[in-house]
């Protein structure tokens, strides 16, 4: 038969699928689905028959007798005596909204990314051999069936390059039929109608096409089933089917096949998809219940005659597994041969299709958009629509998935046969089983336990089942296998700590679940469930479903950082310190995980965020109400940032605020002083300008208006006229002196000086006051006096004042004055020492502020003066980096000091 | 019996025009340099009219005129305020504290001899 003329025959089978899917969708669309019906339910069902009963059932009725027959009273078990799990499974899967098995398992325990991960990534390695097989058939009896009418099926070894490899076109062929079947547009709720009901089409043509063969040969080659089971006890063939001791299926192995296959049917991740994702009325498991096992027990019921008659037509010579193939083909029928060809390919789409699409759903969801989700938000925020994005994940993956088969396909596949690559899938997907049923009906396990019953159960089964499947293939050692790693024999991974006389499945599964259950209950006891996994647990254990908004529970250990996050810490540690308080419990550690708790939480948020927000970030910690999708996680974060962002703009505001109407209050006490100062100033000197001001003009009004008085008032008045005249004067050219020293201005006329200069210069204008109040003035230079560059008539001023002031307040006849200076290394100091009353301590630096004198407590009537000089002299030996400063004690005298310092030298000498 | 007036204040020269205006109207004047004095000199004296300076030693003329206000046997004396502060709330604190005028300096000699001439007879 030409290949191009199977190629053809296959592609229109596929095209004819397609229709059916396309039919369904938009049916589907419009609303008269065609999957809400119980029948094409239990079909589509029968995915759970892929080549693997098609043609391996065959093979394994021929070399190991019943024990084919354990792998389809599982299923039937399952249906006929679980219903009650599977309903309550279906039930759970609606209510929270799961989209896979990964996401089932995960949810349970707090919806753990880790675990989601984790099962998606035992699910794909697990899946993988069972993939290699839908190739390996597929691409088996595609070579055998284009050499008809040879019934030599081509050699296969190492030699065969990819190209030529007709499975590698099979796996590209199924990938992209799944790709156009599967991920056309994205489901929110992961249902695919047209797929159930291509699914469900499929089944029927695998079975009826196999029900072609089993009629042909029972009836056509044999006279019924009678002839047929004769024939073979003629041959002694039936003691095959026999259980005991010697035969190759045993009590043991039979249990623990009939376990498998019954977890497997549920746990399969197209099984899951199938029975829970895609069942659209919990009803229709009343009829699939009876109807499933009907259609398993209608496509088992043909096996044997046709294992029979293949033997006593071929022997054991030929592959068992293309007894169903071979039969028509040995009689020169290519019609039925195609047919069962094509029945064949029907097996392998199907598993492939739902498979691939369950397994590329959990991949996107499970596995890599958590990733990206954590390593690049900003990537996927920038996004505007993600379902290319999310689509184009899973068309990845299912490339990937196919191309792995092929890969494991190339490695093991020659050296198992069909049955047993399938139970090698099986054990890894029943992995599942401890943590998916116990989470069903025991609220104590927890993430941690989850997490270690799955790592346990998937590294033994890795250990005793897919490393010895790539040593048989000759991909590993084979001493690893018969002497075990390093020699150790306990070790050996198919007799693992001595455990021998077990097929390899039960040596596998008694292993892997003891270590997978003993570790998920071992670690789950560690600890009590938390706050998410207790809730977790009674949505799932007692199915829950009326939990309605308000009725959150999250712990405070969880809402507290929650809170803190947009609240800030201190001030949610206060509110829920108060809550706590007035829930009557110590402390916030105390608070019960309860609906009040949460809600209060929420209420807090709600003032920050808005309730909307508040809502799904608190769900974010209860992992309650409606499962929060991707973008609207991230649309959370976006916008939880903008408003963490803008908090932080108006603290920033509010700060730079602050500090602006610091430093303005500071500006404003600052003026107020200035203002003060300068009323104080203007007061005092309003008032030291009037009162000789008052004497003048009321003596001008006296002489004025009585030109009789006697001429002795007239010359004394005049006289105080004259006098107080100089004295307001001389008031106004300090008070403008002062203005011009202290805003800078000085004037200054520098140039070289020699202090003793000014000391002799001083000493001439004070000496006819000094001899008028006969008072000794006496000067003592220790020179000689390095030339400084100062303003020689400034520091005259300076000493004219100082001297002046001691002559003032020295008793006249005793009063004696002495001005010394001395020159040390830094500086040069003066000093004008008197015999006068002396200064109060509390008044010596009162003295050098303007207008306050001095000594008016000492002397009946104030000192002459303007309370300026000293003022106006500290500015000026300031000026030139100097101090001016008085040390004396009350009755002994006062000596005031200035100094210069000689970094004024002149050095040019 | 003539008026008695009491001259407070620290300038000498005020002192003197004060003293003789005062005399030249016929009044009987005494006079006090500080606060302290007025005191005193109130006591003694007993005048009927204190011519008071604010801003003096010792006491200020505030001090004094609250002291004299404090004594009832010194009700009937009428003090008159004369300072060069001239501000309205200084003047404001004067008239708080009892005194029944307030003139600031320089002042006219005309009018404050009339005043003091009208606060006697009242």
């Amino acid at each position: 038969m030409s290949s191009w003329g199977i190629v053809l025959a296959a592609l229109g089978y596929l095209a004819l699928l397609f229709f059916i899917a396309y039919k369904a969708d938009r049916r589907a669309d419009a609303g008269r689905s065609v999957i809400n019906s119980p029948s094409v339910y239990a079909l589509s069902l029968a995915v759970y028959c892929t080549t693997w009963t098609y043609y391996g059932s065959v093979g394994r009725a021929a070399t190991s007798g019943i024990n084919f027959l354990p792998v389809y009273l599982g299923p039937t078990l399952l249906f006929t005596l679980g219903g009650v799990v599977l309903q309550k499974i279906i039930r759970v899967v609606k209510a929270n909204r799961i989209t896979s098995i990964a996401d089932f398992i995960a949810s349970r325990y707090g919806k753990s990314h880790l675990i989601g991960g984790l099962v998606t990534v035992i699910a794909v390695i697990g899946i993988v051999p069972y993939i290699a097989l839908q190739l390996k058939a597929v691409s088996s009896s595609f070579d055998l069936l284009a050499r008809y009418p040879l019934l030599i099926p081509p050699l296969r070894d190492g030699s065969l390059s990819f190209l030529t490899d007709s499975a590698l076109y099979v796996a590209l062929a199924l990938a992209a039929f799944t790709i156009v079947f599967g991920t056309r547009h994205l489901d929110a709720t992961e249902r695919h109608e047209g797929m159930v009901a291509a699914i469900a089409a499929e089944s029927l043509v695998k079975l009826l096409a196999f029900l072609a063969v089993g009629i042909y040969v029972t009836y056509g080659i044999h006279n019924g089933f009678a002839d047929v089971f004769n024939q073979a006890r003629g041959e002694a063939l039936l003691d095959a089917l026999r259980v005991n001791r010697d035969s190759a299926a045993s009590y043991g192995g039979w249990f623990s096949l009939t376990l498998l296959a019954m977890l497997a049917a549920l746990l399969l991740p197209r099984q899951f998809q199938i029975t829970v994702i895609e069942n659209v009325n919990e009803d229709h498991l009343r009829r699939a219940m009876w109807m499933f096992p009907a259609y398993l027990f209608a496509i088992n019921i043909f096996v044997l005659p046709i294992t029979f008659s293949g033997v006593m037509e071929f022997g054991l010579g030929l592959d068992t597994d293309t007894f169903v193939l071979t039969l028509p083909m040995a009689h020169h029928l290519p019609w039925l041969a195609l047919l069962v060809f094509l029945g064949g390919l029907a097996a392998a789409t199907g598993m492939v299709i739902v498979e691939t699409i369950a397994l590329s759903t959990m991949v996107c969801n499970d596995l890599v958009m958590p990733v990206l989700l954590r390593l690049r938000p900003q990537w996927l925020q920038a996004k505007q629509d993600l379902t290319g994005l999310l689509l184009n994940i899973r068309r990845g993956a299912i490339v990937l998935i196919l191309l792995l088969g092929y890969l494991y396909f190339r490695l093991a596949g020659e050296a198992y046969a069909l049955v047993a690559i399938g139970l090698i899938s099986f054990a890894a997907v029943v992995q599942f089983g401890p943590v998916l049923l116990g989470g069903l009906y025991w609220k104590g396990g927890t993430r941690p336990g989850a997490l270690a019953g799955l790592i346990a159960g998937f590294g033994v089964w890795t250990y005793t089942l897919l490393l010895p499947s790539f040593a048989k293939s000759g991909w590993l050692s084979e001493t690893f296998l018969t002497q075990g790693p390093w020699q150790i024999a306990l070790l050996r991974p198919q007799q693992l700590l001595g455990l021998t006389g077990l097929d390899e499945i039960t040596h596998c599964l008694i292993w892997s679940m003891l270590a997978n259950m003993g570790a998920y209950i071992a670690v789950s006891l560690l600890r009590m469930p938390n706050a998410i996994e207790a809730e977790q647990a009674i949505r799932f254990v007692d199915n829950k479903q009326s939990l309605r908004p308000g009725n959150l529970r999250a712990s405070a250990a969880d809402l507290l950082p929650l809170a803190s996050r947009f609240l800030g810490a201190d001030k949610a540690n206060e509110a829920f310190t108060r809550y706590a308080q007035e829930r009557g419990v110590g402390d916030i550690e105390a608070l019960p995980a309860d609906a009040d708790l949460t809600y209060f939480a929420e209420t807090l948020l709600a003032g920050a965020i808005g309730s909307a927000s508040a809502r799904v970030m608190i769900a974010t910690v209860t992992e309650e109400g409606a499962p929060v999708g991707i973008d609207e996680v991230l649309h959370i974060l976006d916008e939880a940032s903008q408003i963490r962002a803008y908090s932080h703009q108006l603290e920033e505001q509010s700060k730079d605020l602050e500090r602006a109407s610091l430093e303005l209050r500071a500006a404003n006490e600052r003026l107020q002083e200035l203002d003060r100062l300068k009323d104080d100033f203007i007061s005092t000197v309003t008032h030291e300008l009037r009162t000789p001001l008052t004497a003048i003009r009321a003596f001008a009004e006296i002489l004025h208006s009585d030109p009789k008085a006697d001429i002795e008032d007239r010359k004394r008045f005049l006289g105080i006229i004259l006098v107080e005249t100089e004295r307001l004067s001389r008031l106004i050219n300090q008070i403008l002196d002062l203005a011009k020293l202290e805003s800078g201005s000085g004037g200054w006329r520098i140039g070289p000086l020699d202090i003793s200069d000014a000391v002799h210069a001083a000493i001439n204008a004070i000496s006819q006051l000094a001899q008028d109040k006969r008072v000794a003035l006496e000067e003592a230079l220790h020179g000689p006096f390095p030339i400084i560059q100062a303003d020689g008539d400034r520091l005259i001023q300076v000493l004219i004042n100082l001297l002046s002031n001691a002559v003032k307040f020295v008793p006249a006849e005793t009063g004696r004055i002495k001005v010394e200076a001395f020159v040390s290394d830094k500086e040069i100091r003066v000093a004008v020492a008197d015999n006068g009353p002396g200064i109060r301590p509390e008044d010596q630096e009162i003295i050098f502020e303007k207008f306050r004198q001095g000594g008016g407590n000492i002397l009946t009537g104030k000192p002459e003066g303007t309370g300026l000089g000293l003022p106006i002299s500290r500015q000026i030996v300031t000026h030139f980096g100097g101090r001016l400063w008085v040390e004396s004690q009350l009755g002994q005298g006062a000596t005031f000091f200035f100094t210069l310092p000689r970094t004024a030298e002149e050095t040019a000498g | 019996m003539n008026p008695r007036i009491l001259i407070v204040d620290d300038e000498p020269n005020i002192v003197v025009s004060l003293e003789y205006l005062m005399k030249k109207e016929g009044f009987q004047v005494a006079v006090a340099v500080d606060g302290e004095e007025a005191l005193v000199k109130i006591a003694t004296f007993k005048p009927d009219l204190v011519l008071l300076d604010v801003m003096m030693p010792k006491k200020s003329g505030y001090e004094v005129c609250q002291e004299i206000r404090a004594n009832p046997e010194q009700a009937g004396i009428k003090v008159m305020m004369l300072t060069a502060k001239g501000r309205d709330t200084e003047v404001a604190k004067g008239l708080a504290l009892g005194a029944d005028a307030y003139v600031t300096k320089p002042f006219s000699t005309k009018e404050l001899v009339a005043q003091v001439k009208a606060m006697l007879a009242a």
